[in-house]
């Protein structure tokens, strides 16, 4: 994993969720407040836009930069929950000398778990954690039983996607849609979605590299 | 949308420098990261009070940084959180070394934003959740009752407590016992739009009301079909008094808050009616509060917001206060 790497997904992203954006934004209004779209949008815009300034940069430095703009450049629960994900990754043991994909999917986890402390959410509780959790203990396990790297990432593609069809039928116990008690109940969460297109669309771009 | 408005990326910044002209007597409005102070700076040893939120909600906050209440608000964008850099260059400009207390309104954004700025802060810090919205259940199992209106009350009772010397634990304390004391319900007739967005939150019927909306039109117990103001007026009281438990005789604030679309006139007939119900139940309304302070951009709406008033929060909420939204005994 590089930092052209990082930015390159980065800009596929950005063409992905731009293709799914009212998608997600009517998922938002039906059971949030109808900003997480252009939260994501914002976020993706600004870390394609650190390219100049992060692309020489040590990985670590690279992260830290991407994490404080993430941060101070979304607002809200999207800001403070991926600025986590991304300082987490940057306190990454030894980065700055190579990250082969064992070493990315170490620091993903790190950064996840984070996440989780931070939003105090787990899985079953209608949030993007219904995503990155199952994602995260897939791509682990998929290392531990030392699995080809194209079974790992196409099994992640799947538990990602599971996971976002999860949230339909859950109650919303932690962000705004748990406001909502039983109306919630058969919606997709936003974020759920949101973070399964990135899933798909980096694991996607690794395989078909 | 129609909307007061140039374009949409520029809409805060617009609102912001209007606001920093209009009161500079009051307010010096800094930018880049965004933040609000009093014009003047904080007292050697008076404890530094900040709070902040999504936009949209004016005159909360910026509009309560001033003598005797908030030392400086932090401005997110419209109904999105403030973040930690914004909190922390208002720290250091109004922390005089007594320490910060942040108040903060319990929607999950704006709890993790500040608790990152908490943590990257040096020197001492504390914080208020507000969470006064009786609409939505408590309990472990939720993100908990929402900070709405009440946040107001916070600020003013805390403000005038660290003006007069009180220490950032005692403010700390404060702050938590006018939480307690108080509960607030809102109802919506009709939706409202973020600028980004460009279209109305939610969509409601011209015969319904959302009742329990929090303040960024995002729903609350039930949708229902319109009543009369003494029946709403009612209901409100209802859930709010299940809550409080304010006993006869006992001395309360009636705050009457509007969402933002909803005429004085019509804030002050639910005042009518709540003064009505109160009475019958022997409450002693001791101070009053009819205005929009907690709004929610241009919906039409209300919010009740009861607070138990003891001679502490009685001295604290008469003191004087001089702010852009709130001015007495000045």
């Amino acid at each position: 994993m590089s930092i052209n790497f990082l930015i390159h997904r980065a800009k596929e992203i950005q063409a992905v969720i731009e293709a799914n954006a009212s998608e997600i934004e009517k998922l938002d209004q039906e059971i949030g407040d109808g900003d997480h779209i252009f939260n994501v949008q914002r976020g993706i815009k600004l870390v394609i836009e650190l390219e100049a300034v992060i692309k020489d940069l040590p990985m670590s430095k690279a992260l830290n930069q991407i994490a404080m703009k993430v941060l101070s450049g979304i607002g809200g629960s999207s800001g403070a929950l991926f600025g986590t994900l991304f300082m987490t990754m940057a306190k990454g043991n030894d980065i700055d000398n190579g990250v082969d994909y064992k070493k990315a999917i170490e620091i993903f986890a790190d950064g996840v778990e984070a996440v989780k402390q931070r939003g105090k959410a787990d899985v079953g509780e209608k949030t993007m954690m219904d995503v990155l959790i199952p994602v995260s203990n897939c791509l682990k396990k998929g290392v531990e039983d030392n699995k080809d790297v194209k079974e790992i990432l196409k099994e992640a593609i799947e538990v990602a996607e599971k996971g976002m069809f999860s949230t339909k039928d859950l109650l919303a116990t932690k962000g705004r849609a748990s406001f909502l008690g039983e109306r919630a109940k058969g919606h997709i969460d936003p974020g759920a979605r949101s973070s399964q297109l990135m899933i798909k669309t980096v694991c996607e771009s690794v395989l078909n590299s | 949308m129609k909307k007061f408005m140039n374009s949409a990326d520029d809409f805060l910044k617009e609102s912001l420098q209007g606001f920093g002209a209009a009161h500079q007597d009051i307010v010096n409005c800094h930018y880049d990261p965004n933040f609000i102070t009093r014009a003047t700076p904080t007292k050697e040893g008076k404890v530094a009070l900040i709070s902040g939120g999504g936009s949209g909600h004016e005159p909360m906050h910026g509009g309560l940084v001033g003598y005797g209440m908030l030392d400086a608000a932090c401005p997110g964008f419209v109904f999105s959180s403030p973040t930690p850099d914004q909190m922390l260059a208002a720290a250091e400009k109004v922390d005089s070394g007594a320490g910060v207390l942040f108040i903060v309104k319990n929607y999950s954004g704006d709890v993790m934003n500040f608790q990152m700025a908490a943590e990257m802060m040096q020197g001492p810090n504390e914080s208020v959740l507000t969470n006064d919205d009786v609409a939505v259940e408590d309990s472990s199992f939720t993100t908990g009752r929402r900070g709405v209106a009440a946040t107001v009350v916070v600020e003013k009772i805390v403000g005038s407590l660290a003006e007069h010397g009180g220490s950032l634990q005692e403010c700390k304390a404060l702050g938590d016992k006018v939480n307690k004391n108080s509960g607030s319900m809102g109802v919506a007739f009709s939706s409202c739009t973020v600028p980004a967005a460009g279209k109305p939150n939610f969509d409601i019927g011209d015969d319904e009301m959302e009742f329990g909306v929090g303040i960024h039109g995002e729903p609350g117990r039930r949708r229902d079909k319109m009543k009369s103001a003494q029946e709403i007026t009612n209901e409100l009281l209802e859930a709010i008094n299940e809550d409080l438990k304010p006993e006869a005789n006992e001395e309360i604030l009636l705050f009457v808050n509007g969402m933002g679309g909803t005429p004085l006139t019509e804030l002050y007939l639910i005042y009518d009616n709540a003064k009505n119900m109160l009475d019958k139940k022997n409450i002693k309304i001791s101070r009053s509060l009819v205005g929009n302070y907690c709004t929610s951009l241009e919906m039409q709406g209300a919010s009740i917001t009861l607070t138990k008033l003891d001679e502490e929060l009685l001295k604290h909420w008469d003191s004087s206060v001089h702010t852009a939204a709130m001015r007495w005994g000045v």
